[in-house]
């Protein structure tokens, strides 16, 4: 009998193991292939196979809209996390798993569009003139709640006998800001950093409608590559650049974030 | 006390930033006008014309559109997602390290650089343009989020459950459906909730794979062609204040419910 249940159950297994390949095929077609063909595409100009496209790139104006992007990426980055950590530290510590926490949240399951639409409009109101300043204004409320949001998470994940030990040990309030808060919640700052810096780098739409079309960010630029001037080679060579600007922050994410905290899924 | 004021102040600035543009156009949503004045006085106009307005058909065109491509998504996306959940589960260790890190790409990855692979790829093999399209690149962004919710669910069934029902003579699939689907119900519902929200709020793929033939609008691509031009109408106002308060209500109540129930420690959302 024991034999009986024993082919029964490798029979089963496998069986269950069947269900995930509809998906991994999906995946291998729809996510997989994809990249491998803009993968290719950089490589080709003119039926060959060259490094044209990067040097193109390199010598194009789009390297400017980059360093232009990367700036604009930091500098929000730095004001979301400047002004989100005090509010996440500040939710944990009065108001924790209240709906005040959730009113952080909510605005960013509006769509985005329509906020920064609405953004625009009080800047004309209030008779900002539209550019570089409206832009990361723009920015910094659009993207405050996704860096809100893990830092809280982590902060409220900290044990709080770490906390207290520190002062029992004589710490003074901002040591125990400097050596204990920080790096225990460090791996919801760079949660926060990627789920700021990478959108905010190569989104589309929100620097154009912001800026009257002044301001050109990365993900801009993509899109004209590909839309407009259909120069697939040249777009593919900066949708890899992007690629590997996602995949450098999400190994640092991994490095630094504690294992449990990953499998709990993303958001 | 003062600290806490004090800390109480911040938040409230913060907040107010954060709802400053919201609340203003629902204010003003009932003034009919887009200058922020009550000038006309207090009125329904704005939501009238929604029904009224030249472009009422074109809107009402994006939002069925946007529905039928949210739920068709979803659904599929769902079903695929969690048979998917299952089947990896069960993966030696290996694969199922390279199927989970392949399962993150749509999720770390650009929107815009997941959006011009696809359509690269929709135009290599020249898939017709149009719902198809749409459909399959939505269906390719949020299953890896149900996954990622059924995942966890099936990590913490005990899996003596499954073979216990084995074991009383169910059959495979019966174990599968009358067990296991129940024990990581909360995951699929939560995974096609949230594969329902992401696929109605999208801009980016939607806007790339849309094709500019075929003038197929969603909401989100239908606000991005007109109201960028034209800039906002008092219509728009109306529009943008619904859409406001009905997400508002629907991520409140979805979020209260399950604190109510206390299911999840520390997670708010998803």
């Amino acid at each position: 009998m024991s034999f009986a249940t024993k082919t029964c159950r490798t029979r089963i297994k496998l069986n269950r193991k069947v269900f995930g390949y509809p998906y991994i095929l999906f995946l291998t077609i729809f996510v997989v292939l994809p990249l491998v063909l803009i993968l290719v595409n950089a490589f080709i100009a003119d039926g060959k196979l060259t490094l044209h496209n990067f040097v193109a790139f390199v010598q194009s104006s789009n390297m400017k809209v980059l360093l232009n992007s990367l700036i604009v990426g930091v500098v929000t980055t730095v004001c979301c996390l400047l002004i989100g950590y005090p509010v996440a530290f500040l939710l944990n510590k009065y108001y924790r798993n209240s709906v005040m926490v959730l009113m952080f949240i909510l605005p960013m399951w509006v769509n985005f569009l329509i906020r920064t639409l609405a953004t625009r409009q009080i800047f004309e109101w209030m008779g900002v003139k539209l550019g570089m300043g409206t832009v990361l204004v723009g920015m910094i409320y659009n993207y405050l709640p996704f860096m809100i949001l893990p830092l809280y998470n982590s902060i409220s994940g900290i044990d709080k006998s770490y906390i207290e030990a520190a002062q029992d040990l004589g710490a003074d309030n901002l040591t125990v800001l400097l050596k204990a808060y920080i790096p225990l919640s460090l791996s919801g700052i760079i949660s926060g950093i990627t789920m700021v810096f990478i959108p905010t780098i190569s989104t589309f739409a929100i620097s154009e409608l912001l800026s009257d079309r002044q301001i050109y960010l990365f993900g801009d630029s993509i899109n004209d590559m590909f839309m407009k001037s259909s120069s697939y080679g040249v777009g593919s060579v900066m949708s890899l650049v992007m690629l590997a600007l996602v995949l450098i922050s999400n190994f640092l994410m991994n490095k630094f974030g504690d294992k449990e905290e990953e499998s709990k899924g993303v958001w | 006390m003062v600290k806490k004021i004090l800390s109480m102040l911040f938040l409230l600035v913060v907040i107010a930033f954060l709802y400053m543009p919201i609340v203003m156009i629902i204010i003003f949503s009932f003034s009919n006008r887009t200058d922020f004045t009550f000038a006309n006085g207090f009125n329904f106009d704005a939501y009238i014309s929604i029904f009224t307005d030249k472009n009422s058909g074109a809107l009402l065109q994006a939002f069925k559109n946007t529905i039928l491509i949210a739920v068709i998504s979803s659904v599929v996306s769902t079903v695929l997602g969690t048979s998917a959940a299952i089947g990896i589960n069960r993966l030696g260790k290996r694969m199922k390290r390279i199927v989970n890190n392949v399962n993150q790409l749509p999720v770390i990855n650009s929107e815009v650089v997941m959006a011009v692979s696809l359509m690269v790829f929709f135009v290599t093999f020249k898939f017709p343009e149009g719902y198809l399209r749409l459909i399959l690149g939505h269906i390719a962004f949020s299953t890896p989020y149900v996954v990622l919710n059924v995942m966890p669910k099936l990590v913490q069934m005990d899996n003596n459950v499954y073979e216990a029902a084995l074991d009383l003579g169910a059959t495979p699939v019966r174990a599968l459906t009358s067990v296991v689907l129940p024990i990581i119900s909360p995951g699929i519902v939560s995974g096609f909730l949230l594969a329902f929200t992401l696929s109605m709020d999208d801009f980016i793929i939607t806007q790339i794979n849309k094709g500019a033939t075929t003038g197929i609008d969603t909401l989100s691509t239908y606000i991005y062609s007109d109201a960028r031009i034209k800039g906002l109408s008092p219509y728009w106002f109306a529009v943008f204040s619904i859409i406001f308060v009905v997400v508002l209500a629907v991520v409140l109540f979805i979020n209260l419910r399950k604190k109510s129930k206390g299911s999840q420690t520390g997670g708010i959302i998803a």
